[in-house]
This record gives C-alpha cells, sequence and structure tokens, in this order.
C-alpha cells in the first residue's frame, strides 16, 4: 500500500532519525512512504488567526498534492500533524478560508479537504492495525518499563484531531504493548513540555518539562517515547535522566532492524 | 351554508392599540357566509361571552370566529362559550390577532390590514367546519411507577392514599434509589435513611403497592386509561414469598469478592446478598454471574444454610403481563463515568473519588462504618479538596461532559465540607468553583455557613490537572479572584460529577412513544404548565428522569404525578379529542408510511372486506387510527403518498381554503 508522506523540516535535520526509523518500519508492515515533492515546511503551528492564510498555505499544497495522488497524507512529527489535519479541517468547514486558499492555489480543481490526513500512529493502530504489528516483532522488549509522552499537540483539539482521548489516551500504551514492553500511565503523559517557550521563557519551559521526566520516573518508567520533535528536545535539554525515544526508533528495536536503520 | 358570526376582541389595547378593531369587524361583515360582526373590549369577560350567547339566538349563528388572543390561551372558553349557547364547540375558530399580529406590529395601518386577512382565514374554515364529537374510553384503575427511588416511593404512596391499586417496578433487588446511599440531606443535615426507610416500610405494608424488585418493564402497549404492560422479574433464585432476609446465607456464601454495588464498589459482597439491611423486600438475591452453584453447579451452601428453604437454583425469568390506566416514569439519575476526566486522575488514585462514593465514606453503614478514610491507605485525610462542575456545564467538551448545570452539586458539595470540618476540625477543605449556585428555601444560608462558620475555603477557578505524587495529590487549579495559579498537596479529591437520566431511560420512552430531550431527559408536555405530563397522554413524570433535581424538588414533582394520576384514575371514561386523524379507507393503499411516522404509536393495520364490481370482495390491507391514541400532530397526513389521511378538524381542504382566504 502506497501513501503520501510529509516528513517536515526537523525530520530532515534534527530528527532525522525519526524519519530514517519510520521509513524502514513502514516497509516491514508493506507500507510505502511516498515522499511529496517540494513540500514546505508545515508552518511550525497553526495560527487560530482566521484571517491568517500565508503560513497555511504549504499544507494546502501538500494536501493537494495527496489527493491528486488518491493517497492518504502521512506524518510523524506531532507538530507537522496537527498543521495539516488542522488546515484541512479548515479547507472542510471553513467556506471563507477555503476560498481564499483556493484563489491563491489557482488549482484546476478547488481543494476542499478531500485528503485523509494520518499520523503515522493511526496509520499502525486503523490502517496496519496492531496486531499486525505485533506479528512483524522479532526481539520483544520483555521487562521494559515505557512512558509514552503524548505531549499538548498530538491529540487537541480533540474536535479536529478526532486520535484518541486527550485526558486518557491508548493509542502508543496500545503499541507499546505491541512491541512486548509495559506501558506505564502517569499523570504527565498529556502535558506540554514548554514548546517554543523555551524561546522566550526558557526557565517556565524547563519547569513544565521536569515535571513530565519526574512524573514519569515516580512512575518507575526507564524511557520516555515520544512522537515529536520539539518533546524529545525539551525533555533532552532541561535534564531528562531518562532516556527520551522516539516511537519509530522503539518499534525499529523490537522489528530487528535499528542496526540497518543506523548504516 | 354556515351562518358565521365574527367577534373582534379589543383585549383592552393589546390589539387595540395596534389594529383597528372597528375596521376589522366591518370589513370581515361582507365576507361568505358571515351574518353578523361586532367588537368589543373584552370578548373573554362574562359581558363579552354573553355577547357571543346572545348573538347565536339573535341571528341563528352555526358557526363563530373570534379574533383574539392565540387559541392556546382561551380557545377552550369559547369552545364552552358556544355549548352553552348551543352549537358544537368545534364549530369555533381563533384567529390569532394578538401574538401574531398586534404584539408584533407597531404600524396600526399594516397591523389592521393582516388582522383583516387572518380573519378571513378563519372565516374560510369554519365554512368548511362539520360539528365533532369526542369519543370515550374506559379507564383500567391501576397505576405503573417505572423506578422505585424517592420519587417513585412518593409517587406510589400518594397514589395508593387515595385508594388506587399502584405497582412499583425498581430493576434493583431492593427499592430506594439513590437516596439509600446518601448520609445526610441538605440542607437540614438529617439523616436520610431516618427519613426514606420509613417511607421504604410504608411502601412495602400498603396491601394498595406492589413492588416487582429486580424487574424491568419489557413491553408496553395500549393508550391512556388502557396500557398493557409486560413486566420481566428476573430471576433471583431465591423464592421471595419465602424468604425471611435472615441473611444467614449472605455470610456463609464463600464467594466474597464480589464488588459491592451498593458501596460503589468501594467494598466486597457476596455472590447471594441483600443490598442492605434496610432492603425492601428484604430478601437475597444470588448474582448469577458469581455463584459458583449457577456457573458450574458446584456449592450449594445457600440452599443447605437455608432453614426456610427459599433458594432455587433453577428459578427462570418470569414475565407479568397487568393492564394500568396510568405510567409514571420515575427512572432517576446516575453520576457520570469519570472515565473521561482523566486530567483528574480518577482511574490513576483510589483516592480521587466521586460524590457518591464520599456519601458512602461518611455514612455509618458504608464501607469504613463512617469514619472517613482514604481508600488508598485508609489513613485520615487532613487536606480535601472538593472539584465542583466535573462534566457539567461543559459547553466546549461536549463529547465527555454535559452541557447543563447537574443543579444539585453545589448544595452537596457545601454539605460535604460543612460535614468534613464539623466532624474532623484538624482537616483543611477546599473548594474549586465557576459559579456557586444556591437558590432555594434556606439554601443560601446554608452555604454561607460553610463559608463563614466552618471555614471552607472556596476558590473560584477551576482545576486542570490532579497528579498523584507518592501518596500525595497535587491538585493544580486557578485562582481567579486572585489572579493565580494553586498548586494544592491534598490527600483526598472528591469530584462532583455530572448526573445525567439513567441509562433505562432512552429504551424506556421509546416503548412508552414519551419524547425525550437531546439529554435524554424525559420532556413535559408544558414546561411550565404542565411539568410533570409527558406530552403522551397518560404518562406522568416523576423526580430526575425529567432533569436535574434535588430531594424536596423531587418529592413535590412525585406528588404532583401522583395527583395527576389519582385524577385520571377517578375518572370512569375518558373524553377523547376529536380532532384525531382518520383514513380513508377507499383511497388507502396499505403502504405504512403512515404507521411509520406515528410518534404516538396510534396507527395500526386491519385487513378489511370490500365490495368489488359485480357482486365480488376482496381484502384489502388498510390503516386504521386507535381514536383514544392518536394526538392529532398531523404527521400522517402528510406523510401519506395518496392522500387518505385527513385530520378531522384540521382536514386538508380547510387547510387549503384559509391559504386561499390569505393569498386572496
Amino acid at each position: 500500500m502506497k501513501v503520501s508522506y510529509f516528513p517536515g523540516c526537523t525530520l530532515k535535520t534534527k530528527a532525522k532519525d525519526l524519519d530514517a526509523y519510520a521509513r524502514k518500519c513502514a516497509e516491514i508492515l508493506g507500507i510505502t512512504l511516498e515522499e511529496i515533492e517540494n513540500w514546505q515546511c508545515c508552518g511550525g503551528v497553526f495560527t487560530t488567526a482566521r484571517d491568517e492564510i500565508a503560513t497555511k498555505l504549504s499544507s494546502v499544497r501538500a494536501l493537494n498534492d495527496a489527493k491528486e495522488k488518491n493517497q492518504a497524507l502521512v506524518s510523524v512529527c506531532s507538530a507537522c500533524h496537527n498543521v495539516l489535519k488542522q488546515t484541512n479541517y479548515a479547507m472542510q468547514t471553513d467556506e471563507e478560508f477555503a476560498s481564499r486558499a483556493n484563489n491563491y492555489m489557482q488549482l484546476d480543481e478547488a481543494y476542499l479537504g478531500e485528503t485523509q490526513v494520518l499520523h503515522y500512529l493511526e496509520l499502525l493502530r486503523d490502517v496496519v492495525g496492531f496486531d499486525k504489528v505485533a506479528e512483524k516483532v522479532v526481539n520483544p522488549l520483555k521487562g521494559k518499563k515505557i512512558a509514552a509522552y503524548y505531549g499538548c499537540l498530538l491529540l487537541r483539539p480533540n474536535s479536529v484531531m478526532k486520535m484518541d482521548d486527550p485526558e486518557n489516551p491508548t493509542i502508543i500504551e496500545d503499541l507499546i504493548r505491541a512491541l512486548g514492553a509495559e506501558a506505564v500511565i502517569y499523570p504527565y503523559r498529556n502535558e506540554c513540555c514548554g514548546g517554543y517557550v523555551a524561546l522566550e521563557n526558557p526557565d517556565s519551559a524547563k519547569e513544565k518539562s521536569l515535571k513530565v521526566t519526574n512524573s514519569a520516573k515516580n512512575a518507575e518508567a526507564d524511557i520516555i517515547l515520544t512522537a515529536c520533535p520539539l518533546c524529545k528536545y525539551n525533555l533532552e535539554k532541561n535534564g531528562a535522566d531518562i532516556p527520551v525515544v522516539y516511537f519509530t526508533e522503539l518499534m525499529a528495536e523490537a522489528f530487528g532492524i535499528k542496526e540497518d536503520c543506523n548504516a | 351554508m354556515q351562518r358565521i358570526g365574527v367577534f373582534v376582541c379589543w383585549c383592552g389595547s393589546n390589539i387595540a392599540g395596534t389594529v383597528d378593531v372597528q375596521a376589522v369587524s366591518e370589513a370581515l361583515k361582507n365576507e361568505p357566509g358571515v351574518v353578523f360582526s361586532t367588537n368589543y373590549q373584552y370578548m373573554c369577560s362574562q359581558a363579552g361571552q354573553e355577547l357571543i350567547i346572545n348573538s347565536v339566538k339573535e341571528h341563528n349563528l352555526t358557526g363563530i370566529v373570534v379574533c383574539s388572543c392565540s387559541p392556546r390561551m382561551h380557545e377552550a372558553t369559547f369552545r364552552k362559550t358556544a355549548a352553552a349557547a348551543g352549537i358544537n364547540p368545534y364549530m369555533v375558530e381563533i384567529a390569532n390577532i394578538r401574538e401574531q399580529c398586534s404584539w408584533i406590529h407597531k404600524d396600526m395601518e399594516i397591523g389592521t390590514e393582516k388582522a383583516i386577512i387572518l380573519g378571513k382565514a378563519a372565516i374560510a374554515k369554519v365554512n368548511l367546519n362539520a360539528p365533532l364529537t369526542p369519543g370515550e374510553s374506559p379507564v383500567t384503575k391501576r397505576a405503573l411507577v417505572i423506578g422505585g427511588g424517592i420519587a417513585g416511593i412518593q409517587t406510589a404512596l400518594d397514589i395508593a392514599e387515595a385508594g388506587f391499586p399502584v405497582d412499583i417496578v425498581e430493576t434493583k433487588p431492593t427499592i430506594g434509589g439513590k437516596m439509600a446511599q446518601i448520609d445526610k440531606t441538605f440542607p437540614t443535615l438529617d439523616c436520610a435513611a431516618c427519613i426514606l426507610t420509613p417511607k421504604m416500610v410504608d411502601v412495602a405494608q400498603n396491601d394498595k403497592i406492589r413492588i416487582f424488585s429486580y424487574s424491568e418493564v419489557e413491553d408496553v402497549k395500549g393508550f391512556v386509561g388502557n396500557f398493557d404492560v409486560k413486566i420481566k422479574k428476573k430471576a433471583r433464585y431465591v423464592k421471595e414469598d419465602i424468604c425471611t432476609g435472615c441473611g444467614v446465607c449472605t455470610e456463609k456464601c464463600p464467594m466474597k469478592k464480589v464488588p459491592n454495588e451498593f458501596n460503589l464498589g468501594m467494598d466486597n459482597r457476596r455472590a447471594i446478598y441483600i443490598p442492605f439491611a434496610q432492603a425492601v423486600p428484604k430478601v437475597a438475591t444470588i448474582d448469577p454471574n458469581a455463584c459458583n452453584m449457577l456457573k458450574s453447579g458446584k456449592c450449594g451452601l445457600c440452599a443447605k444454610v437455608c432453614t426456610a428453604g427459599a433458594i432455587d437454583y433453577t428459578q427462570k425469568d418470569e414475565i407479568i403481563e397487568e393492564k394500568y390506566g396510568a405510567i409514571v416514569a420515575a427512572t432517576g439519575f446516575n453520576p457520570i463515568s469519570m472515565d473521561k476526566f482523566d486530567e483528574y486522575a480518577y482511574n490513576q488514585s483510589k483516592d480521587v473519588i466521586t460524590s457518591l462514593e464520599f456519601e458512602r465514606l461518611t455514612n455509618a453503614a458504608g464501607p469504613t462504618a463512617g469514619k472517613l478514610l482514604r481508600p488508598s491507605d485508609g489513613k485520615h485525610p487532613h487536606k480535601i479538596v472538593f472539584v465542583q462542575c466535573v462534566g457539567s456545564r461543559c459547553e466546549s467538551c461536549a463529547e465527555k461532559g454535559k452541557e447543563y448545570c447537574s443543579k444539585i452539586c453545589c448544595m452537596y458539595t457545601a454539605k460535604h465540607a460543612m460535614l468534613t470540618r464539623d466532624k474532623y476540625p484538624d482537616t483543611e477543605v477546599y473548594v474549586f468553583y465557576i459559579d456557586v449556585r444556591t437558590p432555594g428555601k434556606a439554601f443560601d444560608e446554608f452555604y454561607r455557613r460553610a463559608v463563614e462558620e466552618y471555614n471552607v475555603h472556596y476558590i473560584k477557578g477551576m482545576v486542570g490537572k490532579i497528579s498523584p505524587e507518592g501518596d500525595k495529590l497535587m491538585v493544580r487549579g486557578s485562582d481567579l479572584l486572585n489572579n493565580k495559579q494553586l498548586t494544592i498537596d491534598a490527600d483526598l479529591v472528591v469530584l462532583a460529577a455530572a448526573i445525567e437520566p439513567d441509562k433505562s431511560a432512552r429504551p424506556l420512552a421509546t416503548m412508552l412513544t414519551a419524547s425525550m430531550d437531546t439529554n435524554d431527559f424525559f420532556t413535559e408536555a408544558h414546561p411550565k404548565l404542565r411539568p410533570v405530563e409527558s406530552p403522551t397522554a397518560g404518562v406522568f413524570l416523576s423526580g430526575a428522569c425529567q432533569g436535574p433535581k434535588d430531594i424536596p424538588e423531587t418529592v413535590s414533582q412525585a406528588s404532583a404525578a401522583a395527583a395527576k394520576v389519582i385524577g385520571l384514575l377517578a375518572k370512569d371514561k375518558l373524553t377523547g379529542n376529536p380532532c384525531v386523524a382518520q383514513a380513508n379507507e377507499l383511497m388507502c393503499n396499505g403502504c405504512s408510511s403512515c404507521e411509520k411516522v406515528c410518534p404516538y404509536g396510534a396507527i395500526t393495520y386491519v385487513d378489511k372486506e370490500f365490495r368489488m364490481p359485480n357482486r365480488t370482495t376482496a381484502i384489502r390491507r388498510v390503516a386504521s387510527v386507535n381514536p383514544a391514541v392518536c394526538q392529532g400532530c398531523g404527521a400522517c397526513t402528510v406523510a401519506c403518498p395518496s392522500g387518505a389521511m385527513d385530520l378531522n378538524g384540521f382536514l386538508n381542504k380547510q387547510i387549503i381554503a384559509e391559504v386561499d382566504a390569505i393569498c386572496k
């Protein structure tokens, strides 16, 4: 099965391994990630200002690209996914926004949010199935206590993301269990890491990050698992003393292909 | 040809202020069929009604048009006037020139023009009116109350008091409902059990009341005065009439680890159990999901120890069929699930509890014998945080909470906070709130006492996150009045969960063809004037199934519903509404469209023999309307593809005549 793939800037720079593991694991699962051509930065954050349109056009272009290929659009980074899904939702529901965006785009056929946007985790759960993921595990991660860290962007706003319950999610825990490890539930798993506040007010970001790390440690986790490069950056920079790992890396480890990816 | 009289009312200045009533009565004088037209200051007054009666006699009127207020206001009045004047009450039509004309227009010219048009339409209709006679149906003098909480108990007692037999159907093994689980009641702080259990005993001892406990309503057919109901009495594997409630079986049963639902799972019961000491009926019930004997045939201990010989492992569900004249829904409420509110860590920590669980923890008959102890370690909590509006007034999160205010939480939280401070003065108590809503007799005084006398810390703001850390619960919330973020290290957190109608209400409403709102609360026939009646005739509403309510309000409504039931059962015959649907059997093709849209289940199909050409006959399937059930909504007349359905009093040709008169 082929899907369109939007890696995003960070996966080409700081988070190259998130990208590499994602591609390899997809291959194992029989999914081809076709990177869309000439993609541009998603814009970083979805601005809620309704008249702000420039930063959302690159998302519209990517979405339309997937539409033309009749493929779902998959991304891994929490922030890219958030912007893509919210932009797509705006194209579906906000007539004024959609007509303005289409005026800029000058497409042959107007784009009105037809593309299905999937996070890589949703691809695993809803398209592949966690049971199929479990079948591919050659190196079960037995005995590892893993704390899924959702952060704030992955699941919110729930009315648009429609991915999992934002206060009591299970999607990453279900993946962890499929890989043979033990999922640790802790209170701060869906709180913000500090995000871009790290630039403006590093102390505040540090406080937020430490709360997450400590909460996971109190629950006796060995590893924190994330999908978001910014979360990983903030947690590590602010003194996380347990490993913060991308979910794709853990999956590669369980599939026994981690070394191939590094090579 | 009708002889129509037109009576234009001034309604003081309500109508006459924007409508030239003289011009209206003059203009309508020349309409077809009109033989007399006049106007008067207050047509509904005695003098006005006499004017109508005298005019009927003087001009030999056969039809009346009153141009006045909404028919909802005075249609019944003028129908009575017509009857007093000796003409059929259904020969009266009202042209609403107040709500639909004078009140919404400012310009006299426009108002007058419109009033004339509305009058013409009513005249056009009366020209086609035919006298209608309401039918009669008998009344079964027995009531059914569905739900045995305080609402159902009070309704049943009041109906029985008036001398009519009542049956209570309760799904649980005992009546008593939520009130039986509550410790003390606001605002008087009297003990809930002390005021509830005597009523439960009254119910048990009243020979007019039968209790079907551990039972469900399975099917409802029929109509007001004549309901046929099937009640499923679930097998409890104990013969109710023989069991003495001694409780020996519940002590000997080896299955000790069954979560006790009466204590909300905070302790365990046996597989054979009596929910609580004051249960009514006080008989044991075997939980088939937990009993070894029923699951694998191994055990039988309860049968051995039962000296009365009441245990019967072969008991089967039993269906009881009974006729009723009236049905009261009293299905009550439940707190919503806290699963989707994990920001409050309800599923992560045993020390985050709901308010109902708090009631059990402070109840002398509860799992801790009334001592306020933390569920996790049995220690006395020294810092307690109450969070109000958990899932209530939750506009932005409709997928997990409720948009409405649950109404009872402010008061019970004040009660919990006050009682905690009273009994354990060394405990600090915080309450987070959006607003404190305490209207009601002696309610606000009660809340003020919690703040002023008991020093409960009320904090305006909501809690964003609760995280268990060690043996503490870190409660993060905002204090909006001080514009500060707070973190409180609490020992116990109590969530005032929103309340929702019991899950059984929705299927029951379908059976009763009673309407519900989007939140699954039963809808009343009129929110102000008929608050305890369902729009479906013969179905009444009692307690929280109609909307969130505290105990005093529930009991008032329960008695009100009982009064309505008594009023119905006191009649020997019911007079129907003659404005019901009627099928023209010759035009009906038996397609079932009308049956599908009928919200009251009033339409059935019968096979009827029809005369055909050349002395032959044919059997055809045709619609038949039960006039006692039909409410005259007219949905079927619209749905009928062949135009066979018509509504008496609102015939298609009458409606068309009105439209023609308006468009002329």
